[in-house]
C-alpha cells in the first residue's frame, strides 16, 4: 500500500511522463486511489505496469460505480496490485453522461490486462459502459436480447407488489 | 446381570395361534380371508387350493372361497395411482440454496426413500418431479422450462420456498417472480429455505395428489370461506365490482377443490 506522500511522489511522475493524466488524489481508510482523466486512462496503466519501481502487473479487479445526481455521473474503477511488494493503487477514471440512448465511452485495458475482457463485459452488461477496442463486447450475465442497463440507478427496481389478505382488496381480479 | 445395567428381558412367544382364546373349538372359526393361518393344516390347505386354482381344477364354492381369500377388489386408476405415488423418481437438479435442503432429503437422517422417492434421476428423460430448489433467474427461467418439458408424462413439479413460489426476497430485475409464470406447479412449498421436514410434507401432499385426493385449501378444509378480511368487516367496503370479483374467486376455488388437478397445497 503506498503511504500518502507514496501516492502523491507516483502522481507527481505520472503527470511529468504524461501530460494531465492526473486529476485529483484520494487516501482514506488506509487507501490510495487516483483520479484519472478518461482519455490518458490507458497511457496511465500501461505506465503504472511497465515502469521499473511501479510494477502493478496484476489487475485484481475492474468495476464501474453510478454516482446519480453526481457529475459526472459513472465512474470505472480499476484495482491494481504490485505482487512483489503487496501494494494496492485504486485507479479511477470519471465519465460524464452523454445522455440520451449514447453510452459513456473509454478505452479497453484488455490489450495490457487480458483479465479485463470478462469484468469489462460486466460493467457494459450491467452499467452500459461501452468499451473502445474490446474483443468481444457482448452482454455476460444478462439475456442477450435483454433491453436496459440493470445496474444503473435510474432503472427501476423490478419486482412485484405482494398480496396479502389486507390489500387484497386494492387489486381485484388479482386471479387473472 | 451386571450391577447398574438396565434390565432387559427377552420372552419368546409363538405368534401365530397365540391370540386364540383357551376354549376355543377345533377346526374353522370366523376369520378375515387375508388372516394368516392359524395351524399349518391351514396353511397346507391353502397351498393345495391354490395350485388346484393354477390347474383349472377348482369349481363351484370352492372357487368362490379362494377368490375371496386371495383376492382385493380396486379401481385400476386407483391401484395406478397408489403405485405412482410410492415411486416417485425426483430430478437431481438443484437451482439455489434450498438445494442444500433438497440434498438432505435423501440422507438417512430425514430419508425421503420411507416414501419411495430416494432415487434421484441425472436426467430429465427418467424423472417424474421436478423440484425448483431456489430463486429462478430470468435467464435460467427458459432453461428450466426445457428441462420441464423433456420430463416425460405424467410429471409433477414442487416449487421450493419462497423464491421459487413468489420470487421471495428477490424483488429485483434479475429474478421470474413466481416460477408459476412459466410452467405448471403441483405444490408450493413455504419456507426461506424449507426445512427438509416440510418438504416432506409438501411431498406428502403431492403423493396424495397423484393418488387423486388432494388436499383442500384451509379456507375449505376449516369451512372458512367468507372469513376474508373484507367480509369481517375490514379497513374499507369493497364495491360492487370487487364483491363481483370475489364472488367469482369463490366459486373458483370451490371448483378447484372438487376436480383432482387444479388446486395447489
Amino acid at each position: 500500500m503506498p503511504d500518502a506522500p507514496g501516492l502523491e511522489l507516483i502522481a507527481q511522475e505520472l503527470n511529468a511522463t504524461i501530460d494531465g493524466a492526473v486529476l485529483d488524489t484520494y487516501f482514506e481508510h488506509e487507501q490510495a486511489a487516483l483520479v484519472v482523466s478518461p482519455d490518458r486512462i490507458l497511457d496511465t496503466l500501461r505506465w503504472l505496469r511497465d515502469t521499473p519501481g511501479q510494477e502493478y502487473h496484476f489487475l485484481s479487479s475492474l468495476h464501474a460505480a453510478d454516482y446519480l445526481p453526481g457529475e459526472p455521473r459513472f465512474g470505472v474503477h480499476y484495482e491494481l496490485l504490485c505482487m512483489p511488494r503487496v501494494e494496492r493503487l485504486r485507479v479511477k477514471a470519471a465519465l460524464p453522461d452523454p445522455g440520451g440512448e449514447e453510452l459513456p465511452e473509454l478505452d479497453s485495458c484488455v490489450k495490457l490486462f487480458p483479465t479485463a475482457e470478462f469484468q469489462e463485459r460486466e460493467a457494459y452488461d450491467l452499467f452500459g459502459i461501452a468499451f473502445r477496442g474490446h474483443p468481444d463486447l457482448r452482454r455476460i450475465l444478462m439475456p442477450e436480447d435483454y433491453v436496459g442497463w440493470p445496474q444503473r440507478r435510474d432503472f427501476p427496481m423490478g419486482g412485484e407488489p405482494v398480496l396479502y389478505t389486507h390489500n387484497e382488496v386494492e387489486m381485484p381480479r388479482w386471479w387473472e | 446381570m451386571a450391577q447398574g445395567c438396565a434390565g432387559l428381558e427377552v420372552r419368546r412367544e409363538k405368534l401365530r395361534g397365540g391370540r386364540r382364546p383357551e376354549g376355543a373349538p377345533s377346526g374353522r372359526s370366523p376369520r378375515a380371508p387375508l388372516d394368516e393361518p392359524a395351524t399349518p393344516e391351514e396353511f397346507r390347505a391353502r397351498q393345495l387350493r391354490a395350485r388346484d386354482l393354477l390347474r383349472g381344477d377348482l369349481e363351484g364354492r370352492e372357487l368362490e372361497r379362494h377368490v375371496e381369500e386371495a383376492v382385493v377388489a380396486t379401481r385400476f386408476e386407483r391401484a395406478l395411482g397408489w403405485a405412482r405415488a410410492n415411486s416417485v423418481f425426483p430430478l437431481t437438479f438443484g437451482l439455489a440454496c434450498c438445494a442444500i435442503e433438497m440434498i438432505s432429503l435423501v440422507t438417512p437422517r430425514y430419508d425421503i426413500a420411507r416414501f419411495g422417492a430416494e432415487n434421484m434421476r441425472a436426467s430429465p428423460r427418467q424423472a417424474d418431479l421436478l423440484i425448483l430448489s431456489g430463486r429462478v433467474s430470468i435467464k435460467m427461467a427458459p432453461v428450466v422450462r426445457r428441462i420441464y418439458d423433456q420430463m416425460l408424462e405424467p410429471k409433477w413439479a414442487i416449487a421450493m420456498g419462497a423464491c421459487s413460489s413468489s420470487g421471495g426476497m428477490f424483488a429485483n430485475y434479475a429474478v421470474v417472480q413466481g416460477a408459476d409464470k412459466f410452467m405448471p406447479v403441483d405444490v408450493h412449498v413455504p419456507g426461506c429455505p424449507p426445512r427438509p421436514e416440510a418438504l416432506i410434507s409438501g411431498f406428502n401432499k403431492l403423493q396424495r395428489k397423484i393418488q387423486g385426493n388432494p388436499d383442500p385449501g384451509w379456507r375449505q378444509r376449516y369451512n372458512a370461506i367468507g372469513t376474508e378480511e373484507w367480509a369481517r368487516g375490514g379497513a374499507t367496503e369493497p364495491t360492487q365490482e370487487e364483491r363481483d370479483a370475489y364472488t367469482a374467486a369463490r366459486e373458483l376455488t370451490r371448483e378447484g377443490s372438487s376436480s383432482p388437478g387444479s388446486d395447489g397445497a
